[in-house]
This record gives C-alpha cells, structure tokens and sequence, in this order.
C-alpha cells in the first residue's frame, strides 16, 4: 500500500501513513493542537494550515469550501476532518 | 406591567421580565430571574427591532412592541445572538413584519438554518464595517464571535451613542427599573455572568474590547439585564480587567509556566511528580509549581490552569481508573480555555495501569496537546524509572521552550496504543 509522511510542525512528529488517511484520524491520535468537533465540514473546529505538500491532499468537496469560506481563512488551510493524506505534507493548527 | 421603558428618545426597551428563572442553560443560577432585552430602534426611514426574547414571552415582547411601533414600519430585525432566548420570536415576528431583512453575522448563517427550520427564510449575513440605514438613524455591525456562541456580533447606533451588545456586559438579573442606576445591587450577577459565560472565552473578549473601545458610549444595552447608562465604560474597562491574564501582568518576563499536580496513596506516584519536576527544572525559563490535589478544592486549581503553558497529571490507578479528584479537575476544564496548552499525565499503578492512558484520552479530547507519551511506573519507583521520570519532566519543558525533539512514528503504533 502506498504510503506518505504526515508531518505535525508544532509537535515535530512524523508520521507514516496509508495514503488515504483523513488528517483527523492521525491528529487526535498523536495528540497535536488540531481539535475536532463535528467531524463533518460543519463547524471549522479543525482549520488545519498546510505548509507544505497542499498537493499531495485530496480536491475539497463543496461542503469543505463552504465551511472554509464562512471561516474567511487563506487558502491554505483545510479541514482536518474532510481531508485525506495522498502523499507528503506538512500541516499544524490554524493559528497556532 | 409598567417598566422603564426609554433607553433614548428613539431607542425603547421591549423585552420580557422572568423573575421566577432560577436556573439557566443547565449551568447558571438565577437567583433574581432574568431578562429578556430586545429595543425598538426608530429612524426617520423606518424602525429596525434588536434581537427578540424566549418564545414563552412572546405575549410580553409583542404587546409592548406595539406600543412603540406598527409591524409595518419595521424595516430590520438584527439578531445578536442566535440562543432561543433571544431568537425565539423570530418566527412569529417575520410573520407579522414580513417586509422586514433579517439581519445576522456572517457567522451565524449554517446556525440561522438549524434553529429556524423553515424553507425560503432570507437573511443578510453582516461583519464589522457593514451598517443599515433607518434615514437618520444607523446600525452598525461589529464582528464579536465567541461571546459566547460562535455567531455572537454587537450592532451599534452612532447617532444615539448606544451599544446593543448582547450577552456581552449582560447579567441574570431582574429589576423592573431596568437601568444600572436605578435597579438593585447587582455586581455580583455581573461577576458571576462572566465568570460562567465568557470565562471561556477571553481571547475573544479581548479582540471584540479593541472594536468597542473606540466607541463613543451613551449606554450599553445588552440582551439581559440593567441597561448601563451610568458611567457605561466602567463596564467595558472591568471586562478588560477580567479578561486580561494575570500571571502574565505579574511576570511577564517570557517564562513558560508549567504545573505539575498529582495524587498518590502511598507517596509512589508523589516520587514520580517530584523526579518529573526536577528534571524540567534543569530546562531554563520554566516557572514551575508543584500541587497535590488532595489539599485544594478544585476551583483555584483551575485559576491556575487557566494562565499556565502547561500541565502535567499524575494519578494511580484505583480500580482500572484514575482517581476522582482528577476526573474532577478535568471536568472543570470546561469553563476556561485550555484548547492548545501543552499537557501530559503519569502514575503508578498495580497490575492493569489504565490511569494515564484515560487521562491522555481526555487531555486530547480537551484539545490539550500531549507531545509526550506519558509514564507509568509499577508500584514503587526504582532509579531507572526515576530517571525515566526526569527524563519526562525535562523533554516536556524542552518543549515549552521550544527545543523541539522531532520524532518520527508509523500509524501502527498509534492505532495499537489507542
Ligand atoms: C452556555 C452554552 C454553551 C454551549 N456550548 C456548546 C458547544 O461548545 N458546542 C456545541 O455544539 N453546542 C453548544 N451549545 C449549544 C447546545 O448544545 C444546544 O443549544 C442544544 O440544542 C441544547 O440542547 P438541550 O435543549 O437538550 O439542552 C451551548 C449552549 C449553551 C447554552
Ligand atoms: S470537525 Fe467540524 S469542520 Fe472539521
């Protein structure tokens, strides 16, 4: 299976992932800053910044770029919650 | 059922008494009720209605909206704050007003939809910089989110000089006099109303302060309780104080602060807190402190929290579970803001050891980063582990200032560990 490295800048740890992972079940589990609360492009709890890698992340769905417009964020950020892991990127909280 | 009722000449109180409320949104008491406020704004160009009050008062809000303004002239209605309590005549109102623009922050739109569950309602989503002209009168909207639902905005009228803030500067308190110079004494409502509202949210009391300093005030009108029109900016100067950090004030020299707090029955995990801190001792620019729950109440463990970078838990584990003064520590956490601290947990156990692990759980589940995989010791601490303890206590703090350990892991050693 193919695989990418998740990195999280604000905790600098890297993580080895099946590609196809949604950032948000990496996240939680490594204990980074990104939160999560409705887990379904609802409530913009996980704004993720992507430094690095914004190709290597799946094509956000219309609910993700309505959610991340109401949210008037740059365009590089994501929701952890919608977002799957294709290849190698590197990401940390919004505003952290 | 006279009240005083004339915020201005144009402006008027309309909202709704309910002095038998004793407790409110589960969490706050109510030991005088409460009130609904919404205000009838007039212009030379129509009328706009402030916010409305709870549905089991609508007979209260409508009869005396009509005593200050026909349906017809109602040319805006401005929602401040989307909870039942202030959007529960809506409906009703849009139905006997259905000329009127409904007015909301831009983020309250997806919430405006859930909470109003009827097809085709329009709706102009607002920010800071927007305003609704009434002729000579003018509403003008600042963007306040999280004071303290995410959809929170105030609307200003400059012309009047009057604020209408909604839950901000508001408390549950119950006068018919209405107006902070003629009611009881309320401070400790005021007080108890930020301490359980906007405790939470005080980063975004500070960022909606720097919007309403600047403006020239009259009065402030929230959405529940007195009207301040004596010395108003008394009020927004003691949100400030409120709001403001202050350790930080104290001490701001750039130190990170990191709190370590355990329980121990027989002084195992106590050994574990006591290696933890002397090894984030040897990391420059930490102030550390060091707490045993059992010789504090909750509560100002919790002030403590609130101004720290970092916490650190230690428990045993007591029949598969950390101990309940933890759980009770951690169950407070609701009512600051805790989201992004750094934290961890630690402990000694028996035979199962599930305490640290329930606790990282819940750290997570707070948003709290854990950047460190915690320790668990079996029974009484021997040297290595001690150092092991150290060890801990001395990457977190190399965290907190910064020396970033990068570590490299595999997702199976994640979802094992779960
Ligand atoms: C003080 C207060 C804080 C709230 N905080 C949250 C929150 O953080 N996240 C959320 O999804 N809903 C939050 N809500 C919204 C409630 O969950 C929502 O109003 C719910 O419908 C209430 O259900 P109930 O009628 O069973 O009490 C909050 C409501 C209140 C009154
Ligand atoms: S968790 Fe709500 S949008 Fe992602």
């Amino acid at each position: 299976m193919a695989k990418a490295r998740l990195t999280f800048a604000d905790i600098g740890v890297s993580v080895t992932v099946p590609a196809g992972t949604r950032i948000i079940e990496v996240s939680e589990k490594v204990g980074s800053g990104i939160a999560y609360g409705c887990r379904e492009s609802d409530c913009g709890t996980c704004l993720t910044t992507v430094e690095s890698g914004m190709e290597h992340l799946s094509e956000k769905s219309p609910y993700e770029i309505a959610t991340l417009a109401g949210h008037n964020v740059p365009a590089n950020v994501r929701l952890a919650c919608q977002t799957l892991v294709l290849g190698d990127a590197v990401i940390r909280p919004y505003g952290g | 059922m006279s009240v005083a009722a004339a915020v201005t000449e144009r402006i008027h109180w309309i909202g709704a008494l309910d002095p038998g409320m004793r407790t409110f949104d589960v969490i706050l008491k109510t030991p005088s009720g409460t009130t609904y406020n919404s205000y009838c704004v007039r212009g030379s160009e129509g009328v706009a209605i402030i916010d409305t009050v709870k549905l089991e008062c609508a007979d209260q809000f409508f009869a005396r909206l009509q005593q200050f303004a026909d349906y017809g002239e109602i040319r805006a209605i401005v929602l401040n704050h989307l909870e039942p309590d202030h959007s529960g005549c809506l409906p009703e109102l849009l139905r006997r007003a259905p000329q009127a623009k409904l007015y909301v922050s831009e983020s309250a739109q997806l919430m405006l939809k859930a909470l109003v569950k009827q097809d085709g309602l329009a709706f102009v989503p607002v920010t800071t910089g927007d305003s609704v002209s009434l002729g000579d009168r003018t509403l003008r909207f600042l963007h306040t989110p999280y004071l303290h639902w995410p959809d929170t905005q105030c609307t200003y009228v400059p012309e009047e000089r009057v604020l209408f803030s909604g839950d901000v500067f508001g408390c549950h308190f119950c006068d018919r006099r209405m107006f902070n110079d003629a009611v009881g004494d309320f401070r400790f409502a005021f007080e108890y109303y930020f301490h359980h509202i906007m405790r939470p949210f005080k980063r975004h009391v500070l960022d909606a302060l720097a919007l309403i300093e600047p403006l020239d005030l009259a009065a402030i009108a929230p959405s529940h309780g007195p009207i301040l029109r004596d010395r108003p900016r008394d009020y927004v100067a003691r949100y400030r104080e409120l709001a403001t950090p202050r350790l930080k004030r104290e001490t701001d020299n750039g130190d990170r602060t990191l709190i370590v707090f355990y329980i121990s029955s027989y002084g195992n995990t106590r050994r574990m807190a006591e290696a933890i801190c002397d090894g984030a001792a040897e990391v420059p620019g930490l102030r550390l402190s060091l707490y045993d729950l059992e010789g504090s109440p909750v509560e100002p463990l919790v002030d403590l929290v609130e101004e720290a970078d970092a916490i650190l838990i230690g428990s045993p584990t007591i029949n598969g579970d950390a101990v309940k003064p933890v759980w009770d520590l951690l169950s407070s956490f609701a009512g600051i803001h805790v989201k992004g601290k750094v934290a961890g947990a630690f402990g000694s156990f028996g035979w199962s050891g599930e305490a640290v692990r329930m606790i990282e759980d819940r750290l997570r589940g707070l948003k709290m980063r854990v950047p460190v995989a915690g320790v668990k010791v079996k029974l009484i601490p021997a040297r290595e582990e001690i150092l092991a303890c150290r060890d801990f206590g001395r990457q977190v703090g190399e965290f907190l200032i910064g020396r970033q350990v990068t570590r490299e892991i595999d997702f199976s050693e994640l979802v094992s560990a779960a």
